[in-house]
């Protein structure tokens, strides 16, 4: 057995790629609640491709079968509802744990120097998941699918003298149709999980290259030779890491983040199977109510409104009146997102050491963009469209403030080790 | 961190709209346990409702089986149409000619309890009122111009609509006001299982998985604090 173990070792390194990414990876000791969620995120990745692989075997994508075909999985396929709800509830769960994630990169400055090719790679898994999740609701073919795919669709029509085109071509018919259904079926099940497992891929290396970051925000790995040998970790890190640095304040991520995010994800399964079993539509906002009816072309539901997740971008699309400018605004919004490490022109990392002024402005951030998604999920009225207003301010706002104060900030001292 | 959640918290509460149905409706109070009752749920519907109303996603002897009816007495009782026990429940009304008689043709009612909700179902059921100006001669006061006559109004009798959009107590029935009740609460009762009818197969197995989360919950948080014990 070790002979054969050292024969593919010599051929391909895979215990040591073992070692350098887990069982000798040098993690931060100080992981707080805030760092469980992109575990969480890789649980319900796979979550959601064992199941999507399961509900392709009895989908069938056609305009006349598609929505009889959920009910036959619903019905007469074994444990088919479980495979349904599983794949639905994780594709609500997978935005909830993915606007964590990223909003632990604010409060901790995990987007700064030298992490922003990370934060980059990141912004690229989020813009593909709302593809995947927008071309995946269109999948049931209820009528909430329909008119909301319609709705989405129709924006691009907005882009002057190509858009009417672009339209057609996107729906590859003159309505949403059978064939708009079978590329997005496509798009759904290969091209774009793919492209997220590549992409996944990708920002696991790139973190694994900088180091993760942690609530301090300071860095666990120092000049070589600058520790005193007493204060260095106890803990043996694979070479790459301490031929390279003095790593201090670290652990090596197996066993002790294994076993710690373990914890972490009991019990976030516990809550998604409480919400999987017992309230699997989410209060109308996991399946909403008008996708148990069949697409129509003819009947419009009463609220065309997006899935909660799309709520904050659709909100900043809805109040600006002009529909292309709309458009621009949603998609700079998440421009913005992307273009944060370079908002940010401040040193200091975490909130923990930053600015009573940071502190307010990604406070206000944060309610601007629940306000945003909540307002999403509500048929619009003059006084809604003010308040989305306001809150949209509040989110570009954001940004432009941290431009201004992030320079001269006025921090606390970061102190050089871990607080704990 | 702790300012900031407090934060966020206290703003949330001034950010809850209402976002109520237009209409008020009455709470259904059915039981999906309740066999007896979904049989007659189902017998009713067999009467007086499928004759338009398809249950198409929903097979016979799914029904049979969730229902406690055994197999050869619901072939030789409860399937008025279908040729073997695994057939959809459906009618031979023809679409196209319903459209014309209706306005609209009469929807499928397999997903009206998801689509809608039972306490709909109910509420509705008990709303017809005489509007002479409507073709069938009766209104809805939670489905307005509805295209669809009041079907059950042998049992019920007639409710009649004040100015203030109030609801008279139905008169001439031949059901009293409680049996009235009682039998459309069956009916939808049945068509909430229809709906979905794995529902209490759903939350008993719910149960069960997270008994045993919280079983290997508390053997992970012991694994964790054991290993940590080198961190600390």
């Amino acid at each position: 057995m070790n002979n054969f173990m050292a024969w593919i070792e010599k051929r391909l390194p895979l215990m040591d790629a073992m070692n350098k990414h887990a069982a000798q990876y040098p993690a931060p000791k100080n992981f707080n609640f805030w760092y469980v969620f992109g575990i969480l995120a890789s649980v319900i990745l796979v979550n959601q491709i064992v199941t999507g692989i399961w509900l392709t075997m009895n989908y069938e994508p056609s305009g006349a079968g598609a929505f009889a075909s959920i009910e036959y999985i619903m019905r007469d396929v074994d444990y088919g509802w479980l495979l349904r709800y599983m794949h639905s509830t994780g594709a609500s769960a997978f935005f909830i744990v993915i606007y964590m994630h990223m909003f632990r990169g604010l409060l901790y400055g995990s987007y700064q120097k030298p992490r922003e090719l990370l934060w980059i790679f990141g912004m690229f898994i989020f813009l593909v998941l709302m593809a995947e999740a927008f071309m995946g609701y269109l999948l049931p073919w209820g009528n909430m699918s329909y008119w909301g795919a319609q709705v989405i669709i129709s924006l691009f029509g907005a882009i002057p003298v190509i858009g009417e085109e672009l339209t057609i071509w996107i729906k590859g018919d003159y309505v949403i149709s059978g064939a708009t259904l079978n590329r997005f079926f496509a798009l759904h099940v290969i091209a774009l999980p793919l492209v997220l497992v590549v992409l996944v891929f990708l920002h696991i290396l790139a973190l694994h290259e900088v180091g993760s970051n942690n609530p301090d925000g300071t860095d666990i790995k120092k000049p070589k030779g600058s520790v005193p040998p007493e204060e260095l970790s106890k803990f043996k890190f694979h070479k790459q890491y301490s031929e390279k640095y003095d790593i201090v304040d670290a652990i090596p991520f197996h066993p002790y983040y294994t076993v710690k995010d373990l914890v972490a994800v009991v019990i976030f399964l516990i809550v998604f199977c409480w919400v999987m079993f017992f309230i699997p539509e989410g209060g109308g906002y996991f399946i909403e109510a008008p996708n148990f009816e069949p697409a129509n072309g003819l009947k419009t539901p009463e609220h065309i409104v997006p899935v909660w997740y799309f709520g904050p971008f659709f909100t900043i699309l809805r109040v600006i009146p002009d529909k292309l400018f709309g458009m621009i605004g949603m998609f700079a919004a998440i421009g913005m997102l992307f273009a944060l490490p370079w908002f940010d022109r401040g040193i200091v990392k975490s909130i923990r050491f930053r600015s009573k002024l940071h502190f307010l402005n990604l406070t206000q951030f944060a309610i601007s963009f629940i306000v945003l998604g909540i307002l999403g999920t509500l048929p619009a009225t003059d006084f809604l469209n003010m308040v989305g207003r306001v809150a949209s301010l509040g989110y570009f706002g954001f940004f432009i403030a941290l431009w201004f104060y992030s320079k001269n900030e006025k921090t606390k001292p970061v102190p050089e080790r871990v607080s704990g | 961190m702790k300012k900031f959640i407090i934060a966020v918290l206290a703003i949330l509460p001034t950010l809850v709209f209402a976002a109520g149905p237009s209409a008020q409706l009455d709470s259904a109070n059915n039981d999906l346990a309740d066999k007896e009752s979904l049989k007659r749920g189902f017998q009713s519907y067999i009467n007086y409702c499928l004759a338009c109303h398809q249950l198409k996603y929903q097979r016979y002897n799914r029904t049979f089986a969730d229902l406690g009816i055994d197999e050869k007495e619901g072939v030789a009782n409860w399937m008025p149409t279908g040729e073997k026990p695994g057939d959809h429940i459906t009618n031979n009304m023809p679409a196209k000619e319903a459209a014309k008689w209706f306005g609209t043709a009469p929807p499928d009612l397999t997903l009206e309890a998801r689509f809608r909700s039972p306490d709909y179902i109910y509420t509705y059921l008990h709303s017809f009122y005489v509007d002479e100006n409507r073709p069938f001669g009766v209104n809805n006061k939670v489905f307005r111009d509805v295209g669809m006559p009041h079907v059950l109004q042998n049992l019920q009798g007639v409710r009649t609509m004040d100015e203030h959009g109030n609801l008279s107590a139905a008169t001439g029935g031949t059901m009293s006001p409680e049996q009235y009740d009682n039998f459309v609460r069956d009916l939808t009762n049945f068509l909430e299982y229809v709906g979905e009818p794995n529902k209490l197969e759903r939350k008993a197995l719910g149960y069960w998985v997270i008994g045993f989360l919280f079983i290997l919950l508390i053997f992970a948080y012991l694994l964790k604090v054991e290993y940590w014990r080198d961190v600390h």
